[in-house]
């Protein structure tokens, strides 16, 4: 069967035909979309918990009762792993929440995650009837996703994939960030020796050392590496594939596959006068001290610099993930530097709009040109070009352009640079024959996954030079079927 | 998690850990450094590999204590374990015969020092090293540096041993005696910047090894960056070794100070 066909079948069993008949159309487009529960802005800019709380079952299933279980749903061609939308939120409407968390797991590895995480309003919800046709508030399909993904796990009846007999090949993965999760669990479950290795002392990649407690709460991830470990995936940190153990090694030890999902860890700068004085650094850094290294937390031995005035500079996740930070970690003034407007954030609108009401302010068609120090070589004021909108560029955003003379200076104590990533080049530089593109990143095929070597496939942000956490495990899950495939002929 | 099988005190304040590291003991080679932990809590902190032993598995560190981090790990003993520990990390040390090397070396410089003197001398170069210290008590690793030394000229401030004076006192005496093709140099910031204007004068071709504030050691966060002939470097990648000549140490001296008021907290801290 095609997958259309099997949309089509699914969607014409009965328990769906008989929901859809059981409430008319224009009842279920009156209901109003549902609201997030979130900590009072005022109360969570001082701790570190979740902000959003989750939705109550009786809400995840009145939300869920706006679905209009479409014949063509425009939502799964949205999602980049093409989750059956409809029939996991058609089970939260029926109160089956087991059902809907499995029909999640067909295709997603990490549903909490992604149900938290996603730019749900750029992908499947961007494509819902709601948005398209209606001009409504789309079905809330992230909401839906993490409540039936949370409701699976805190009912302690998880399940744990059904894992394929032993076949006895080993498969090494470089890198645990959602590349590589993704990835090491459908092989585990089609009965491959996966060994996942780690450079650094925590699993998770981004996930753990990048995105924030407030955001992605650690526990959420610990319990599907768990899950992965108890489907016989090895995991080994301290291991740096490229220094502690060379690609050569990996084949001497008879690995058959190799996935690299190294993700592109390396901060960008924009080398501007002042730039390596005291208190200005990357987010990836600021991020890292806070997150990996529990720097604000007093019995942590690893220190962190605690400013008054905080300007980050940059529009996107890692932006406002710092931005919200520093306002946790106590300064006064946390400011989002943007060079272009709100518009062209690449941000997700969900964390602008929280990090708006705990008070951040945002300061776009702002450029820094210059940091300023003091004797001790402490930053201390910051020269900003101001800015206007152009042309579109490329990427089809209107790219700023210099207001000439227009340059402001403004007191910081603290600067955070968040204007991207590149990729990771350790595994590139160490692996002699890996085609590899001008940008650094792993040139793949982009059917199957695969390098310019044969057996070792490649995902996520080291591919793309730096995407999404949907994208990362859609990638790894790619991988691992063209791997089987691969390893089967 | 890594075990410790020996320790050694070389004095009060420097200490020698024997650990098990099968895979990095294989793999590093000279100028490499590892990044460790030390409790749940631990800061992330780099050390050079002093020497490996890839029969027995094990790598040598040499610590000196200067803070929270390096008191803690030099109380543990021999049996104990470190957290985590993750290498080899850096540029190895670019080793060619080029005829007479000083190896002019400070403080925490000194172990880091031990396996580049022994790799110059093993490449077959006249090795000179040149050790500096306040005082007598802190002047370590001397009869280690003796076995792969052609010289050895111990420094000190105050007179107390060998001769009085500082270290660039001791390479000035020795560039101006015998032809000198390379110095390197590795020590507290202020040092490194002095013998680096003094070989530029007497234009000999001078490393220096950077010890940098780290946090990954991956080139993941760019804590330990500093501008070397006008470009931002990351050492824990590009370096840790550069061309002196070419290092801006006025920088590096101001960086090593960013966290300075929140090491004496940690300092006060209890390590146990
Ligand atoms: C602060 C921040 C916030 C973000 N917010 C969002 C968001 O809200 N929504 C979203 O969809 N995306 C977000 N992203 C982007 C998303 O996290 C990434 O696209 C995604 O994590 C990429 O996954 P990956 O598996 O390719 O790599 P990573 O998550 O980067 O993981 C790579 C792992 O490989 C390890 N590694 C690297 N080299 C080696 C080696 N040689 N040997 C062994 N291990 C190695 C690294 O240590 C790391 O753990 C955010 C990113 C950041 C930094
Ligand atoms: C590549 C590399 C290799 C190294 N190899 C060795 C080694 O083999 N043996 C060894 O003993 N040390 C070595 N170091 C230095 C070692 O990492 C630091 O001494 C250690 O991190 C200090 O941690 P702490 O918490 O004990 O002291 P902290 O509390 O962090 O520091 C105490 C005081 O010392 C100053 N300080 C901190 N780090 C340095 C530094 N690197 N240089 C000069 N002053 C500093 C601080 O500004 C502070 O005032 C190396 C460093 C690097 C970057
Ligand atoms: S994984 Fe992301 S894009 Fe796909 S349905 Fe879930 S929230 Fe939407
Ligand atoms: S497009 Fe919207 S309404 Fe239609 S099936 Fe998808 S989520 Fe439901
Ligand atoms: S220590 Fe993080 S980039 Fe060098």
């Amino acid at each position: 069967m095609t997958k259309e066909e099997i949309l089509k079948a699914e969607r014409d069993e009965t328990w769906r035909e008989e929901l859809r008949k059981g409430k008319k159309a224009k009842e279920r487009t009156d209901l109003q979309r549902v609201k997030m529960h979130e900590q009072d802005p005022e109360i969570r800019s001082h701790n570190n918990k979740e902000v959003n709380l989750g939705l109550t079952l009786e809400e995840a299933m009145t939300e869920a009762q706006r679905c209009l279980d479409c014949p063509n749903p425009g939502c799964i061609t949205g999602c980049p792993v093409e989750i059956n939308i409809p029939k996991f939120v058609k089970n939260i409407e029926r109160g089956e929440i087991l059902e809907a968390a499995k029909a999640l797991k067909e295709t997603s590895a990490l549903p909490a995650v992604c149900g938290r995480v996603c730019p749900q309003e750029k992908q499947c919800e961007s494509q819902c009837i709601y948005t398209k046709k209606l001009g409504k508030e789309s079905v809330a399909i992230g909401y839906l996703e993490r409540f039936a993904a949370d409701y699976e796990r805190e009912s302690g009846k998880m399940s744990v994939p059904a894992v394929a007999p032993a076949n006895g090949l080993k498969i090494a993965v470089i890198g645990s960030g959602p590349a590589g999760l993704s990835f090491a669990g459908d092989m585990a479950k089609m009965g491959y020796d996966v060994t996942v290795f780690e450079a650094l002392h925590q699993i998770g990649g981004v996930l753990k050392y990048g995105i924030p407690e407030f955001r992605l709460p650690n526990h959420i991830v610990d319990v599907e590496i768990e899950n992965l470990k108890s489907m016989g995936v090895k995991f080994f940190t301290n291991c740096i594939v490229g220094k502690t153990i060379s690609y050569d090694d990996l084949k001497e030890e008879d690995f058959k596959g190799i996935f690299v999902g190294s993700g592109a860890g390396l901060p960008r700068f924009m080398d501007i006068p002042g730039e390596n004085l005291i208190g200005v650094m990357s987010s990836n850094e600021y991020l890292t001290r806070v997150n990996l290294m529990d720097a604000a937390n007093p019995a942590s031995d690893t220190p962190v610099l605690i400013g008054k005035n905080v300007a980050i500079i940059g529009g996107g996740n890692t932006a406002m993930d710092s931005v919200r930070t520093a306002r946790r970690l106590g300064a006064e003034r946390a400011m989002i530097v943007y060079r272009r407007s709100e518009e062209e954030m690449p941000a997700r609108i969900e964390e602008v709009k929280h990090a708006k009401e705990e008070g951040v302010e945002f300061m776009t068609l702002h450029n820094p040109i210059e940091y300023i120090g003091d004797e001790k070589g402490h930053v201390r004021q910051m020269r900003l070009q101001k800015m206007a909108l152009g042309e579109p560029d490329a990427s089809g955003r209107r790219s700023p352009v210099e207001i000439p003379g227009a340059i402001e200076t403004i007191d910081v104590d603290e600067v955070i640079v968040s204007i991207g990533v590149s990729p990771n080049p350790l595994v590139p530089e160490n692996i002699q024959g890996l085609n590899i593109s001008r940008k650094g990143t792993i040139i793949v095929n982009e059917d199957s996954m695969s390098s310019s070597i044969p057996g070792v496939y490649a995902g996520g942000d080291i591919v793309r030079g730096g995407a999404t956490v949907i994208l990362a495990m859609g990638d790894g899950r790619k991988a691992a079927a063209s791997m089987d495939e691969y390893l089967h002929q | 998690m890594n075990k410790i099988i020996r320790k050694e005190y070389f004095s009060e304040n420097v200490v020698a850990l024997e650990v098990e590291a099968p895979l990095i003991a294989r793999s590093r080679k000279p100028g490499n450094f590892i990044i460790l932990r030390v409790g749940e809590l631990g800061e992330r902190i780099p050390l050079t590999i002093a020497s490996a032993d890839k029969e027995k598995g094990t790598i040598t560190l040499v610590i000196q204590k200067i803070g929270h981090s390096s008191c803690k790990l030099c109380e543990l003993n021999e049996g104990d374990y470190i957290t985590d520990l993750v290498g080899p990390l850096g540029k190895p040390t670019h080793i060619e015969k080029v005829g007479t090397v000083i190896c002019a070396g400070g403080g925490v410089g000194v172990a880091p020092m031990l396996p580049i003197a022994e790799a110059y001398k093993k490449a077959g170069n006249r090795v000179i090293t040149v050790l500096a210290a306040r005082t007598k008590d802190l002047v370590i690793l001397e009869d280690k540096m003796r076995e792969f030394s052609d010289e050895v000229v111990v420094m000190t401030d105050d007179g107390s041993y060998g001769k009085k004076g500082l270290i660039i006192n001791g390479v000035e005496e020795i560039i101006n005696r015998e032809k000198v093709d390379l110095v390197v140099t590795i020590g507290p910031a202020i040092m490194m910047k002095f013998v680096s204007l003094l070989t530029k004068k007497y234009n000999v071709p001078t490393v220096a090894s950077l010890n940098t504030i780290m946090v990954d050691g991956t080139g993941m966060c760019g804590a330990c960056r500093i501008t070397v002939g006008g470009k931002t470097r990351f050492v824990c990648v590009d370096g840790p070794e550069f061309d002196a000549h070419e290092v801006n140490f006025d920088e590096m001296l101001m960086r090593l100070g960013a966290y300075k008021e929140e090491e004496q907290v940690e300092k006060n801290k209890p390590t146990h």
